[in-house]
């Protein structure tokens, strides 16, 4: 058997926050994934993947909802709790601290016209926001 | 010129382990298994699409040196176990049924089934960490 690096493990996390962001997902969940305890599996995922295991399954849930305010007529709140978050109000904070909008406002500014074809894995990718505004960055940066 | 696209390459970090996923559990066929004595043992393995004779996926052990140094070596293994490969998209009549099949023979799948403006499709992985598509077209 070749050597397999640990990150391999790590990359389990990182796809069923992709897979199942829908669902209430917490650290311990994530952490049996990569087959860690919690505590070693955050540092971990934060060394190898630049951010905590928290700020990609919210920014990964912010892009999901963001491609739903495009792309279907589901109302505001019915769209935080399609991507699983469970407060409207913190939904609405950190969206507008992402994209500098409100969701409605975001909605009105990006109309479901024609765009090119990009597939979701794609979209997944690069249209995920960058978390360094998220307050909790600048407290693990501090920390 | 240019003709026709005949191999495409994906580094795997174990060839046997990759035959057996991609034959056993991904359902492609074996196409050309080649050791060189000669070459370090270097070994050709390449699968392919049953019914698409002209396309072959070959699966590269990631060589040391003479071709990399360790060092070289060590980190693309890394970055493939990252999830930072290309991808290889494939296309299916039925994205639920292949779903459902390929998760039963335990492939890993980063993304479920889901509809799309152009389709159905949904993601999964090889056992190096190689991300693969497939879509069910409109």
């Amino acid at each position: 058997m070749v050597y397999l690096p640990s990150t391999r493990h790590l990359l389990r996390a990182k796809d069923l926050v992709d897979a199942r962001y829908r669902e209430p997902l917490d650290v311990p969940t994530l952490a049996r994934a990569a087959s860690l305890s919690p505590a070693h599996f955050s540092r971990e995922f934060r060394r190898v993947f630049g951010e905590t295991p928290h700020q990609y399954l919210l920014t990964r849930r912010l892009e999901r909802a963001a491609a739903m305010l495009r792309n279907t007529d589901h109302a505001v709140a019915d769209i935080c709790f399609e991507v699983g978050l469970s407060s409207v109000g913190s939904f609405t904070t950190s969206f507008r601290r992402v994209y500098g909008m409100t969701p409605s406002a975001y909605r009105a500014a990006n109309p479901p016209a024609a765009r090119a074809r990009v597939p979701t894995c794609v979209l997944q990718a690069y249209a995920r926001p960058q978390s360094r505004s998220f307050r909790e960055d600048r407290r693990a940066a501090q920390g | 010129m240019l003709k026709q696209l005949t191999h495409v390459q994906v580094w795997v970090h174990d060839q046997d382990e990759a035959l057996a996923f991609y034959t056993e559990k991904l359902g492609l066929e074996l196409r050309e298994d080649v050791t060189v004595p000669e070459m370090g043992n270097f070994r050709w393995l390449s699968v392919g699409v049953p019914g698409q004779d002209d396309v072959a996926i070959t699966l590269m052990e990631i060589p040391g040196p003479p071709v990399f140094e360790e060092e070289t070596r060590q980190k693309i293994v890394d970055l493939l176990s990252r999830g930072a490969s290309g991808g290889l998209f494939f296309s299916t009549d039925n994205a639920q049924q292949a779903y459902q099949e390929l998760k039963n023979r335990g492939v890993e799948f980063t993304q479920e089934p889901t509809e799309q403006p152009y389709g159905i499709d949904a993601g999964f992985r090889d056992p190096s960490g190689n991300h693969f598509r497939m879509a069910q077209p409109r």
